[in-house]
């Protein structure tokens, strides 16, 4: 059987698991966001808690993919199996990209525009919200693509500890050594990174200064 | 020591002794024991080379920086006692390249301190038209441009316009020419020394380029390692008899001549 027929013979499930993969990622990327974009704002000025952010979030990303979900797994109300766990563990993985960003582009701005809305009368938060994040977001934007398409990726293993998402047939094809079964997987979650990838660059593109 | 009380003290700015340091120990003193007076309504210019000073000094007028010996008063009231934000919106700061805001428009840059100072949205758009025409920019064709699509004589217009929005009584000005081409520079000069007449208004004016200062000042201060060597209205300027007022005039007599 050819991987075309067993795509279009299961064509329903395919597009029911790409659906469920998507949310998986859009809910992890929204949550990573919440908490990274606003972290990042907070950490310009705080060298200490800086560190100790950034130094989290490194270690965070050192973790294996798959090791990550398993240790989740244990831990009482935010552990367990299923798509909860895996979105807690996609959410942690995509911190470091959104806030390192986030600190890059806050903290990269021209010195003497800072110092020209200093002078004109700018509160530091004036100058944080009207000048430095706006010149940053093309940057910050940056991290939120390099995140999602990171996320995408792993959420293939989420399948692992039963979330569900294209993962589900990826897992099942190495099982049953059925290249037509991985391609089920792989090739939408290629395609949804290629997607993304484009459109959050549109986006960047938008929003730079140059 | 009761030499000087300004006539009109309101927008006057003095520097009683103050010094300055940069540095962790061993700290390098970059101001030393400056005592000035900027009286309302002149044109005063800091001149000296790189590093001796000037831009240390303009920023302890508007408290990015406090002194560490001496005090600054501004208004009569010391910087460290001055609430900073609204000692700096009564202050224009132009420095070089104009420091716009890149993702503002023209109009927005203009608008900035009117913005902060929450003024109504109908007096700050024709504020904005009233400024850019003053500095001879068709507001009609400006107003909706972005830094990046002016020339550097534009920004640097638009850097004026800026500093004149909210009509502070002081305007301090850091080398806002030097980065221009020769020709452009001397039509600004030209402008900016009849605005200065029309407005009145406290200005302090720093330069490296004595050809600039002559023409600009009502008083020249020459600052050499921090320290306030000459001060002299400009016809006399050239006059004074000490090393470094000399080798500004050497400079200066080299060059072609002087600008209208």
């Amino acid at each position: 059987m050819s991987s075309w027929s067993f795509f279009v013979g299961h064509r329903g499930e395919i597009l029911a698991a790409t659906r469920a993969h998507l949310e998986l990622v859009l809910i992890a990327m929204f949550l990573a966001t919440l908490i990274s974009v606003p972290l990042g704002m907070l950490i310009v000025h705080r060298p200490a808690l800086r560190n100790l952010a950034l130094g989290i979030a490194n270690i965070l990303q050192t973790i294996p993919s798959l090791a990550l979900f398993g240790f989740l797994i244990p831990i009482p109300f935010i552990g367990g199996i299923g798509a909860r766990t895996a979105i807690v563990a996609l959410t942690l993985y995509a911190i470091l990209p959104i806030l390192r960003n986030t600190y890059v582009g806050l903290a990269g701005t021209d010195p003497a525009i800072i110092e020209s809305a200093e002078a004109m009368g700018m509160t530091p938060s004036q100058i944080l919200f009207r000048v430095r994040f706006p010149l940053a977001l093309s940057v910050i934007l940056a991290g939120i693509r390099t995140a999602t398409i990171i996320t995408i990726g792993v959420a293939t293993i989420a399948a692992a500890i039963g979330a569900g998402g294209l993962g589900t047939f990826i897992f099942r094809g190495v099982a049953l050594v059925s290249d037509a079964l991985i391609l089920a997987g792989a090739i939408p979650a290629a395609l949804l990174a290629l997607v993304a990838d484009f459109l959050i660059g549109l986006l960047e593109r938008h929003f730079r200064i140059s | 020591m009761n030499t000087y009380t300004p006539i009109f003290p309101e927008n006057s700015i003095e520097f009683r002794g103050v010094s300055f340091r940069v540095g962790s120990p061993p700290a390098r003193e970059i101001v030393s024991d400056v005592s000035l007076t900027v009286s309302h309504g002149e044109t005063l210019v800091l001149l000296g080379r790189s590093g001796g000073g000037k831009t240390t000094l303009l920023k302890l007028m508007n408290g990015m920086l406090l002194p560490a010996k001496g005090q600054v008063l501004v208004q009569r009231r010391a910087t460290i006692d001055w609430d900073r934000i609204r000692l700096r919106r009564s202050m224009g700061y132009v420095i070089q390249d104009a420091g716009l805001f890149p993702h503002f428009s023209v109009a927005e840059n203009v608008a900035l301190v009117p913005t902060l100072e929450n003024w109504p949205s109908s007096r700050i758009s024709a504020r904005v038209e009233e400024m850019l025409k003053l500095v001879g920019l068709d507001p009609n064709e400006f107003a909706k441009r972005l830094p990046r699509e002016l020339s550097g004589g534009q920004r640097q217009r638009v850097g004026v316009a800026r500093a004149l929005a909210a009509d502070p009584p002081i305007l301090l000005m850091d080398e806002p020419f030097a980065a221009l081409d020769p020709v452009t520079r001397s039509e600004l000069q030209s402008e900016f020394r009849t605005l200065t007449a029309r407005l009145g208004k406290t200005i302090v004016f720093v330069t490296h380029d004595v050809r600039e200062a002559l023409f600009l000042a009502s008083r020249v201060v020459l600052l050499e390692d921090g320290r306030v060597v000459a001060s002299a209205p400009p016809n006399e300027f050239l006059r004074i008899d000490h090393p470094e007022v000399r080798a500004f005039a050497a400079s200066f007599s080299f060059g072609s001549s002087a600008p209208r």
